[in-house]
């Protein structure tokens, strides 16, 4: 504010909207939020309510409907727009359905992930010496790996409920969350504000919570939703390998995997499901790419 | 009034990578008094002032407040003390957390000592301490980003002195500012320094500043005491070679032929 | 009676990106050859735009609005842009603020110092390199060798800031503008810096436009002085009678305001109100 009448102490500041709407506006303008964003709200209705919107039961196998095409191809049955895989299954509804386990662990890994990953990179980056050092070389030995191999030896721990589902992926991804933190804690915690904390008197973990961090979030917010995105493709490489549930609930990788043994006599098997993943991971990168660039400017004041 | 507040003795401060920065400093300070320390870049004024507070490390030397050793004091134990010894920063812009308001900056010091026990009175303390520093009231709601460099530094004014401590470290404060802007917040300081009865620490480069607002002047360089004394006998009298040098760079307002030639300051090595 | 060597009319400038507020208002000074004249004024009032628009450089940010600038006559605001960059790339140089990022880290001091050389003078490597040691050797550099063959990170400040001052000269401009050059520097320094400055001034004869908000500097190194408020001239006139005959207030409580190491009892009175808002009436700020 280049504000030449300022010397007298009395001058005003100019008058401002509040943080949040700016923040929502410049958010909305942004076309990757408006549609990474509007696609995964789409799913998450679509998750909700896949009872009602799915036409047949994923589950319900029919032999007799085996390997049917989508609408509009010859042979087509009225009912099952995106056709059947070879057990007489709705590809649709089985699509759908996936949607509830896709996001699960995408907003439960990621979730946990970033929990844990902050929680450990705001102590790292603080201390920036010993306890430092003790969190800081499991990151620094994932920095090469993708995320998909290393889950599958955790995938196969026993259990075809939730949790293991949604370890694998915020086992590894935790590492992420950990080393932005910590490089953006250490970066905070040598400013004036943070000295000025301390001379005040505030407890450390005060200091951390209440000062640093919401400094911090502004970069984690960009990062949880494309950790989202790897989640999801990391439970679907786990249901491909056969590694996730049993066939029955209907996953995305799972019909991935039935799909391509199938591939010749109903492509579609495979295309849809695929598809669909490719769509969402998609959908969350550019909801983190497009939050990042919104906000950014805004912050970088 | 001429009781010891403050008293460093051999101060030695190293940095993690082996490099000495302070080698046996003393430093004393009385109740009441504005003591200056003045140096270049390099000279350690800083460091010795961040050791002063303990936001450093001290790797030998003792420093006494109010007659207690806190050399090696534990955090746990230092809190509560650091009511009393409080900073005011350079750079208000770094100093006050860009993402809080100002009413939040000034009310949670208040709420953690417990100088203000109910919602409504912390309110009437930070409002009392926004007219005392000439502030509008309208700032509360701001964030730091959207005030003036020179609102901003008595935000940093008032924060420190709301919680009444007892010392404070003022760390090269008007170096940003105007002219006009250095002399009301240097009067300001004065002004609560008096209501208070603090006493400060005032790290500047600039002896003019210096020479206006201390009773006595330490001299640094290279992280040792140069020279120290009454304000009006080193300034009219100095003793070090060095602190002829400072004086001599500055300029004065009002041509001084010969100025430009006099002796000149060291020839900066490559 | 020649004419100056610099002319500024009644400049008027505002900030597109402010609504349109006013960075300069009818800003006019003069400047003969050879003469060195100090631009004060505080933060905001205006003397940084002025300097970028003698030097080009005038953020997009900033539109003229009126006036002129007449640099030996030409008019700086209607010159076609690539006889504009020529001009000023031959005959007005500029001594910047922060010698740290001034220098391309990237580059030893060679290469950066015979750019120029070779650009506009069309001389070789050889004798670009000559004149570089002899520039350097000119700001009292000891081993101009060696600085040649140095990046800048292995300077001192005051190094870096001699380094710069020989650029500046090394096309020996008709005039150079020297944005508050001894700003980033240790105290014991400064004063080097600024007899260099005169000096290097008074033997190839330049015009030297000192941007500064230190009364003290200009005291001991211009001839001449303008002080500025809000984009508009508030005193101008010679050094020597500004300071010891200022006549408006508030000049006087900007003398008044500075504190003086020699006078304990004097200074840093803060500037009264009642002269800011005399200020605004007189600017038409309201």
């Amino acid at each position: 504010m280049a504000d030449v009448t300022a010397s007298p102490p009395l001058a005003l500041p100019a008058p401002r909207r509040s943080a949040f709407a700016r923040h929502l506006k410049a958010m909305l303008r942004e076309p990757r939020v408006a549609i990474g964003g509007g696609f995964i709200l789409l799913l998450l209705l679509v998750a909700i309510f896949a009872p009602f919107l799915a036409p047949k039961d994923p589950l319900e196998q029919d032999l007799m409907l085996g390997t049917l095409p989508p609408a509009g191809y010859a042979g087509a049955e009225p009912g099952y727009w995106l056709g059947t895989d070879d057990l007489g299954r709705d590809v649709l509804s089985r699509v759908l359905y996936g949607t509830r386990v896709a996001l699960t662990v995408a907003f439960v890994a990621a979730g946990l992930a970033g929990l844990i990953g902050t929680a450990l990179g705001l102590i790292a980056g603080w201390d920036g010496g010993r306890a430092g050092r003790g969190i800081s070389p499991p990151p620094g030995i994932s920095v090469g790996l993708p995320p998909g191999p290393p889950s599958v030896p955790l995938g196969a721990l026993p259990g075809s409920r939730l949790p293991s589902r949604t370890a694998p992926p915020a086992s590894i991804g935790w590492t992420r969350f950990c080393r932005v933190v910590r490089a953006e804690t250490q970066a905070q915690a040598s400013m004036d504000y943070v000295v000025a904390a301390r001379t005040i008197g505030f407890s450390r973990l005060h200091i951390l919570l209440r000062e640093i961090l919401p400094n911090v979030a502004p970069a984690l917010i960009a990062l949880v939703s494309l950790e989202m995105g790897i989640a999801v493709i990391v439970e679907a490489i786990l249901s491909f390998v056969g590694l996730s549930v049993s066939s029955d609930t209907p996953t995305w990788g799972g019909m991935i995997a039935q799909g391509r043994q199938i591939v010749y006599q109903g492509w579609w098997v495979l295309v849809v499901p695929l598809t669909v993943l490719f769509a969402t991971v998609l959908a969350f990168n550019q909801l983190g790419d497009g939050l990042r660039r919104a906000l950014d400017p805004v912050m970088r004041r | 009034m001429n009781e010891t507040l403050i008293d460093a003795t051999g101060i030695e401060v190293t940095y993690g990578n082996g490099i000495k920065v302070l080698h046996g400093v003393d430093v004393s300070i009385c109740r009441g008094e504005t003591v200056g320390i003045v140096g270049e870049s390099g000279s350690g004024k800083t460091t010795l002032g961040r050791a002063l507070l303990r936001l450093v490390d001290v790797s030998a030397g003792s420093i006494r407040f109010d007659g207690r050793d806190i050399t090696r004091l534990p955090e746990g134990e230092m809190r509560p003390l650091r009511r009393r010894i409080q900073m005011i920063f350079q750079d208000p812009m770094a100093s006050l957390n860009p993402r809080h308001t100002i009413r939040r900056i000034l009310s949670e010091p208040l709420k953690l000592h417990g100088l203000a026990k109910t919602a409504a009175e912390t309110e009437a303390r930070v409002a009392k301490m926004l007219e005392r520093v000439s502030l509008p009231a309208v700032c509360l709601d701001r964030n730091p980003h959207e005030l003036s460099g020179g609102q901003r530094q008595r935000v940093g004014i008032a924060r420190a002195a709301l919680l009444e401590p007892d010392f404070v470290l003022a760390d090269e404060i008007v170096s940003g500012l105007d002219v006009s802007t250095q002399a009301q917040v240097l009067k300001l300081l004065k002004g609560l320094s008096a209501d208070l009865g603090l006493s400060m620490a005032f790290i500047s480069h600039d002896l003019s500043v210096i020479r206006a607002v201390c009773d006595r002047v330490y001299v640094m360089r290279f992280g040792k005491i140069e020279e120290e004394g009454a304000c009006a006998e080193v300034f009219a009298n100095p003793r070090s070679a060095y602190t002829r040098l400072l004086l001599d760079a500055i300029p004065l307002p009002e041509i001084t032929p010969g100025w430009l030639d006099s002796k000149a300051g060291v020839e900066d090595a490559a | 009676m020649t004419a100056p060597l610099l002319s500024i009319e009644n400049l008027n400038a505002i900030s597109t990106r402010e609504n349109g507020a006013p960075i300069l208002r009818d800003v006019s000074l003069t400047l003969e050859r050879g003469e060195v004249l100090g631009l004060v004024g505080e933060s905001g009032a205006g003397k940084s735009t002025i300097a970028k628009a003698l030097l080009g450089i005038l953020p997009r940010t900033v539109q003229v609005t009126g006036g002129a600038i007449r640099f030996e006559g030409r008019d700086l605001m209607t010159m076609p842009s690539r006889a504009l960059r020529d001009l000023i790339g031959t005959h007005i140089a500029l001594i910047p603020q922060d010698p740290q990022t001034a220098l391309n880290p990237g580059r030893r001091i060679e290469a950066q110092l015979t750019d120029a050389l070779r650009l506009r003078r069309g001389l070789s490597s050889k004798e670009a390199r000559a004149r570089a040691l002899k520039l350097l050797q000119e700001v009292h550099i000891r081993d101009p060798e060696r600085v040649l063959r140095a990046y800048p990170h292995e300077l001192s400040g005051g190094m870096r800031q001699r380094v710069l001052i020989a650029s500046a000269f090394a096309l020996e401009p008709k005039l150079v503008v020297a944005d508050e050059p001894t700003t980033a520097l240790d105290v014991t320094v400064q004063k080097q810096i600024l007899r260099l400055i005169r000096d290097m001034q008074r033997t190839h004869g330049t015009a030297v436009i000192f941007v500064t908000h230190d009364l003290g500097v200009v005291a001991q190194t211009c001839d001449s002085v303008t002080l500025l408020y809000a984009g508009k001239v508030i005193e101008a006139g010679r050094t020597a009678d500004v300071l010891t005959a200022p006549r408006h207030a508030y000049t006087k409580a900007l003398l008044a305001a500075g504190p003086r190491y020699d006078r304990p009892d004097s200074g840093l009175e803060p500037v009264p109100p009642s002269v800011f808002e005399a200020l605004r009436a007189e600017i038409g700020l309201g």
